[in-house]
């Protein structure tokens, strides 16, 4: 085991990917020079340039590039710098990475993994600090990852690379310098299993990315009040482990989601609904949602906090919850 | 293609390539028309001359991706008319399985991408795919079909200077049947137009009498060959005319009358069998190439017509891998 933090994990382990599998190569905004966060950094050297392509400010060839290579057998990190930028690539993203396996009778199987590094980070203000995973949670023929510690970041990594089906990796911007402890190898960590941060019986709180560690904060400050919670890091959004998150609510009867996105339509909407329509409204006490307001990312200090969940809330709306 | 007979038989299948893609079509515009194809139906009636010219050039190992007015492409590329009919029909034994239609016609076997339904759609893929051969060392190609309306999306820009930069083995085609759905390509495209926009980003362009399927198979010969030895990506500006409306229920009726009885002047098929006649073939060899591609056509309609409609249940499979059936049902 060695300590490193989230950005280092994720990069040691597109490291080892492509040193296992040379169909694996990288794509993207100077990535050559390292990539704009250093998760590339060496890769050149190792790889040479045509695996390790520093490509022009185009995305939506950076994307549809990255798929065509894949149709041809190769396996793709296409790297979206911020996730924001995918915008100017939804076309390659929606309609053709995420359709073509389909929409071709099983065909193609497009081995693509996107990393789009997202969420609030130092005061970027309204295109660059967007948090739009429950979009791709909608779209069907994806993957949605969205880890929170070095070690999943780095485990989904691997599973990501490894997978036939697209992968949309949602590297966490603010949680980049949080450290980890990290295996040599490291393993494939499964999509779609929930990682359990807290056990308790007073109420379900679940999270993933930026919120988890805020959702922690919070319930480490509950449990220093008496009152404990099941904690649980959804670490992929889709597929979600609606049973892990069902099993708890069972025992618990509360439930809430706390998540850096937008509150209306989030995905927390989806993991409440889901609930209740499993459980039974008679089963469940009370649910809550604890998410940003509907409005742009504001760039001022005090205005991003203002937009920001905070361990306090979190506090206040179990508190609320179990009332 | 020195020798005068194997002059003749390239010709000649050129005819056949042409001949089965018209019969093809207009066979289906029947059937659409009958109600036995359900859903938008792009036919390319009028400009054969170019996915026959082209694909000629291409080994099946070669890719192409193509667009939304893609039968010509797949059967000129090797695809057979039988499946595609299926898929068309939205019937069991289709090339997609029932998830494409007429639009997304794909044979992967035979190197066909896929065909696209958003314009320009295919451009970063087919440079995509030319990036992946020429990282795997091969001396295959890619080839990509695209209309004149693709050239003012901005994959055209992205797509041919990133060929140029990392000097890919991608053929750009411009099939320019001079309109843009409903709208004259002219009138929404500033400036010289492909051949200039390709030259300005370093791409080797021509432009090529797309009705004249000697000219196309040549000018491709050219420029596959110039591709596959590692010159870079070229591009070949091949100028048609669409016979038909923008779907099969588009009468195209703002078009002055004469100005599509001479493109029909124009036909290409026509053309290179008044070629062939020269060269003597007769025209009860002619005439049978035709007979056998509608015989070919209406059988794969009868076909289609009495094959099974999918399973319900196919709709869940081909999504992914991951979770599979369970959780893309509703419970």
């Amino acid at each position: 085991m060695v300590e490193v933090t989230l950005i280092e994990a994720s990069r040691r382990a597109a490291l080892q990917e492509m040193r296992r599998d040379e169909r694996v190569w990288v794509l993207g905004e100077d990535v050559a020079r390292g990539g704009l966060w250093g998760q590339y950094k060496d890769f050149l050297g190792e790889f040479g340039e045509q695996r390790v392509v520093s490509t022009p400010i185009s995305e939506s060839t950076i994307m549809g590039a990255g798929l065509g290579s894949a149709l041809v057998g190769m396996r793709p990190i296409i790297e979206m710098r911020i996730f924001d930028f995918v915008m100017c690539a939804m076309d390659e993203l929606v309609n053709q990475i995420a359709k073509i396996r389909y929409m071709f009778g099983g065909q193609a199987k497009p081995a693509v993994v996107v990393r789009m590094p997202h969420g609030m980070w130092r005061n970027s203000a309204a295109q660059h600090s967007q948090m739009l995973e429950a979009w791709f949670a909608h779209l069907p023929g994806v993957i949605v990852v969205t880890p929170s510690t070095a070690e999943d970041a780095a485990g989904l990594l691997v599973q990501a690379i490894r997978s036939d089906d697209p992968v949309l990796f949602f590297d966490p911007k603010d949680l980049f310098g949080v450290p980890g402890n990290i295996a040599d190898p490291i393993e494939p960590i499964p999509f779609g299993v929930a990682r359990r941060a807290a056990e308790g019986d007073a109420a379900t709180v679940v999270s993933w990315s930026a919120a988890m560690p805020v959702a922690t904060k919070g319930c480490e400050m509950l449990a220093a009040e008496g009152i404990k919670v099941d904690l649980l890091d959804l670490r992929t959004i889709w597929p979600w482990d609606e049973a892990a998150v069902i099993a708890s609510v069972k025992k618990t009867g509360r439930l809430l989601v706390v998540h850096e996105a937008v509150e209306v339509a989030g995905f927390g909407a989806e993991i409440v609904a889901t609930v209740v329509d499993r459980l039974g409204p008679a089963n469940i006490k009370a649910v809550k949602r604890l998410a940003a307001p509907r409005i742009p990312i504001p760039f001022s200090p005090p205005l991003e906090a203002e937009v920001r969940v905070t361990p306090e809330k979190v506090v206040g709306a179990v508190k609320r919850l179990i009332a | 293609m020195s020798d005068p007979g194997d002059n003749l038989r390239r010709l000649t299948d050129l005819y056949r390539t042409m001949t089965r893609i018209r019969a093809f079509e207009e066979t289906a515009l029947e059937a659409h028309k009958a109600g036995e194809i359900p859903g938008p139906l792009h036919v390319s009636i009028g400009q054969e001359a170019v996915a026959a010219g082209v694909c000629a050039n291409l080994r099946i190992d070669d890719r192409i991706t193509s667009n939304h007015r893609g039968h010509g492409h797949a059967i000129a590329k090797g695809a057979e008319p039988k499946r595609m009919m299926l898929e068309l029909f939205g019937r069991q034994g289709g090339y997609c399985r029932g998830k494409g239609g007429s639009m997304h016609i794909a044979d992967f076997s035979v190197g066909m991408l896929g065909a696209n339904g958003v314009v320009a759609g295919g451009i970063p893929i087919a440079v995509g795919a030319a990036q992946g051969l020429k990282m795997q060392g091969s001396d295959a190609i890619a080839t990509c079909m695209f209309g004149d309306g693709a050239i003012n999306r901005g994959p055209f820009l992205e797509g041919l200077n990133w060929a140029v930069l990392y000097k890919l083995p991608v053929l750009f085609v411009c099939e320019d049947n001079g309109v843009a759905a409903f709208t004259r390509a002219e009138s929404v495209t500033a400036g010289p137009g492909v051949i200039d926009r390709a030259k300005a980003l370093g791409v080797a362009a021509i432009t090529v009498d797309g009705n004249n399927a000697m000219s196309v198979d040549d000018a491709a010969a050219a420029a596959v060959a110039a591709v596959r030895r590692g010159d870079g990506p070229h591009l070949l500006h091949v100028r048609t005319y669409r016979i038909t409306g923008h779907t099969s229920t588009d009468a195209a009726a703002w078009r002055p009358a004469e100005e599509v009885t001479e493109a029909r002047s124009r036909d290409p098929i026509a053309r290179l069998g008044a070629v062939l006649a020269e060269r003597g073939v007769g025209p009860t060899e002619l005439g049978k190439m035709i007979e056998d591609a509608k015989a070919e056509m209406a059988a794969a309609r009868s076909e289609a017509n009495a094959a099974p409609w999918p399973a319900a249940g196919i709709a869940y499979e081909d999504v992914q891998d991951t979770g599979a059936v369970a959780w893309s049902k509703s419970h």
